[in-house]
């Protein structure tokens, strides 16, 4: 079992990194963000892996049916189709691209070598009861009730900027 | 709980099997012979005018940006129903106000009118004189 | 265990794929036959008398067309992208059979119990439209590239109102996962949650509720399938055929098998949240009719029961246009969901 779950685990790490570089090369948007789907994918597994079976679920419903969603809606509606509209080339947005990208393999170098440095990655016994809903709803109605209500005006916030930006923009 | 989620993906595995089963018992059995009408784009027997992509109305942008804000309001909604019967009236009234919240945006975008689509306004021809008199 | 095919052989690579061996039996006979179904239903309320050559009474016929399908040849217009073009029947299909692994068909067969059962199937159903809207933009074809637009602000918009729909059952069940939803509803027609659930007699008075939360989940959920009278996605006096128009032989098959398991698999939602699924209307007093064995007839007749709703409402009603169905969603199917959900809620904490 324990070996089957590492043959998952690379598959779908594989999967992720592949679909992100392919994203990225896409000259075409509407390919590119059908791989950024399969990078969603990818990840819920990796989620799912983790025992994070919530966390896994949202990341389809949300992320995949719904932003992906969106994505390729603005895709089609502002007709990026012809992609020399998007090939843009801007050199000091590309230095500042790839000074930020430096930052972040440096980041991501300390994190690793570093921060997991004699630590073990198993995955906590009770992994498996804090991926499920019941525990999570309990968690946020109770110990969480504050920030919950934040994040409801966060999202009230979100649907003002909506509709204001979309008159601003299209009228 | 591992093999809840094998089973699931094998139900995905299988269900692209069937696909491509379907599709590669198509290619083989059938006949291959395109020709540039057969493989134009079918408009009613019209040649194509323009570019496909067009604008579109703005309402179907908003209302993605809508439906979005409200599938994270049931992500909220889901696991808040599961509890619901343990934690009792404390939970109950969190989630009246989460969601009273929620309502005032969608309240403020109907009072904006971006849950209104244009109404058809068709122009019903009327004939000035009759042609045929009723006797 | 979820199924008696894992309990009798065990948890193996092999049952695994056993498990959905029956299942997506069960989608391609159920498409097949309710295509016929339809036909024979449309013809019946119409005065015809429908397909009756290939048969006796016409009951080949699609198997025939079936065949014929499979011998049409593979186009792909010169305009299209044909790996997106091909691709997309691919998802359109898979979204739709996933849904499958949660549906309980008897108290000894499921795909999967996953504890957020529910849950997983608003999600990897929702992932359809993606499908749909790559066909659409692939095709490069106006009247795909209409119908895609349509489809896609339809199916979202209609996703809200079927969670929220579907909500109070969870309330009252205090479980997603689909088996303990039924399980909750043992005992009698009076306990399924139409009803209010299990409970004392008190309960009744949810009834009301309750039901508009049924009706409201089925109108969502045969908006979400695009069948009539949501259909302006398809409009064949508008828009030809939306996103089909340009998929023919198999790929239009594909796209045709999606929408009939799916017309099954939220049938077999609705039944299960709140027409009890697989128990039987007797509840204890005919124990026979609680077996498991024939708990599959009861799961599958109350879903081909709706199914038969959704015909029917196809030839009967017509086309609601763009505007008329977003005012459905916003400003009718959402706000009354909304309250039933408080005056539940109401109930419950009560």
């Amino acid at each position: 079992m324990q070996n089957l779950e590492l043959i998952f685990f690379i598959a779908f790490a594989i999967i992720a990194i592949y679909s992100a570089i392919m994203m990225v090369t896409r000259r075409n948007p509407i390919s590119s963000a059908l791989f950024l789907i399969l990078n969603f994918f990818a990840v819920s597994g990796v989620y799912l892996l983790l025992k994070a079976q919530f966390i896994a679920i949202i990341q389809v419903l949300v992320y995949m049916g719904a932003i992906m969603v969106l994505f390729l809606f603005v895709i089609m509606l502002l007709n990026l189709h012809d992609e020399n509209k998007l090939s843009e080339s801007i050199t000091y947005r590309k230095i500042t691209a790839v000074l930020l990208s430096i930052l972040l393999m440096g980041l991501l170098f300390v994190t690793f070598f570093f921060g997991f440095m004699g630590k073990k990655s198993e995955i906590h016994e009770t992994a498996g009861t804090i991926g499920k809903a019941e525990f999570l709803g309990k968690e946020l109605f109770l110990k969480y009730a504050f920030p919950v209500e934040i994040a409801g005006l966060l999202l009230l916030a979100a649907v003002v900027g909506a509709v204001v930006l979309a008159k601003k923009k299209f009228e | 709980m591992f093999s809840d989620y094998g089973q699931i993906f094998v139900f995905m595995l299988v269900a692209i099997a069937f696909v491509l089963v379907a599709f590669i018992s198509a290619i083989i059995l059938s006949p291959r012979k395109p020709n540039i009408s057969k493989d134009a784009t079918y408009e009613c027997g019209e040649d194509t005018v323009g570019d496909t992509w067009l604008r579109f109305n703005f309402r179907f942008y908003v209302v993605a940006l809508i439906f979005i804000i409200f599938d994270v309001e049931i992500i909220f909604l889901f696991p808040w129903a599961v509890v619901f019967k343990e934690l009792g009236m404390f939970a109950f009234l969190e989630m009246v106000v989460f969601l009273f919240i929620l309502i005032l945006g969608f309240v403020y975008a109907w009072a904006k009118g971006d849950l209104v689509w244009d109404k058809p306004s068709p122009i019903i021809p009327k004939l000035d004189r009759q042609i045929f008199k009723a006797d | 265990m979820d199924n008696f095919i894992t309990s009798l052989l065990g948890e193996n690579i092999l049952t695994f794929v056993l498990v959905t061996v029956p299942v997506i039996a069960f989608v391609a006979v159920f498409a097949l036959y309710a295509v016929l179904g339809e036909r024979k239903i449309s013809a019946w309320m119409q005065n015809r008398v429908g397909p009756n050559r290939v048969g006796k009474g016409g009951v080949l016929q699609t198997i025939i067309d079936g065949l014929k399908l499979i011998q049409k040849e593979f186009v792909s217009p010169i305009r299209a992208d044909k790996y997106i073009f091909n691709l997309a029947p691919i998802i359109v299909f898979t979204a739709a059979f996933m849904g499958f692994a949660v549906i309980p068909f008897s108290s000894i067969f499921i795909g999967a119990d996953l504890n957020l059962g529910l849950f997983y199937f608003f999600a990897i159903t929702s992932l359809g439209v993606i499908g749909l809207m790559i066909a659409g933009w692939s095709s490069n074809n106006k009247y795909s590239l209409y119908g895609a637009v349509r489809s896609v602000s339809q199916i979202v918009s209609y996703e809200i109102p079927t969670a929220l729909a579907a909500i109070p059952v969870v309330m009252l069940a205090g479980s997603l996962s689909m088996q303990t939803i039924i399980h909750e509803q043992a005992g009698g027609i009076l306990n399924w949650y139409i009803f209010g659930g299990p409970g004392a007699i008190s309960k009744l008075i949810l009834f009301p509720f309750m039901l508009t939360s049924a009706v409201i989940l089925f109108i969502s959920t045969l908006a979400e399938t695009n069948r009539t009278p949501f259909d302006i996605v398809e409009a064949d006096s508008e828009i030809v055929a939306g996103v089909h128009i340009e998929y023919s032989g198999m790929k239009f098959a594909m796209f045709f098998f999606a929408e009939y398991a799916q017309m099954f698999a939220v049938a077999a939602i609705v039944s299960t949240l709140f027409l009890g699924g697989w128990q039987s209307p007797f509840g204890d007093l005919i124990p026979f009719l609680n077996n498991p064995w024939i708990q599959f007839g009861w799961a599958i007749s109350k879903g081909l029961l709706l199914v038969f709703v959704q015909i029917w409402l196809r030839w009967t009603l017509p086309r609601l246009r763009v505007d008329q169905l977003m005012t459905v969603c916003w400003k009718f199917l959402i706000p009354i969901t909304l309250i039933d959900l408080f005056i539940i809620g109401l109930y419950a904490v009560l």
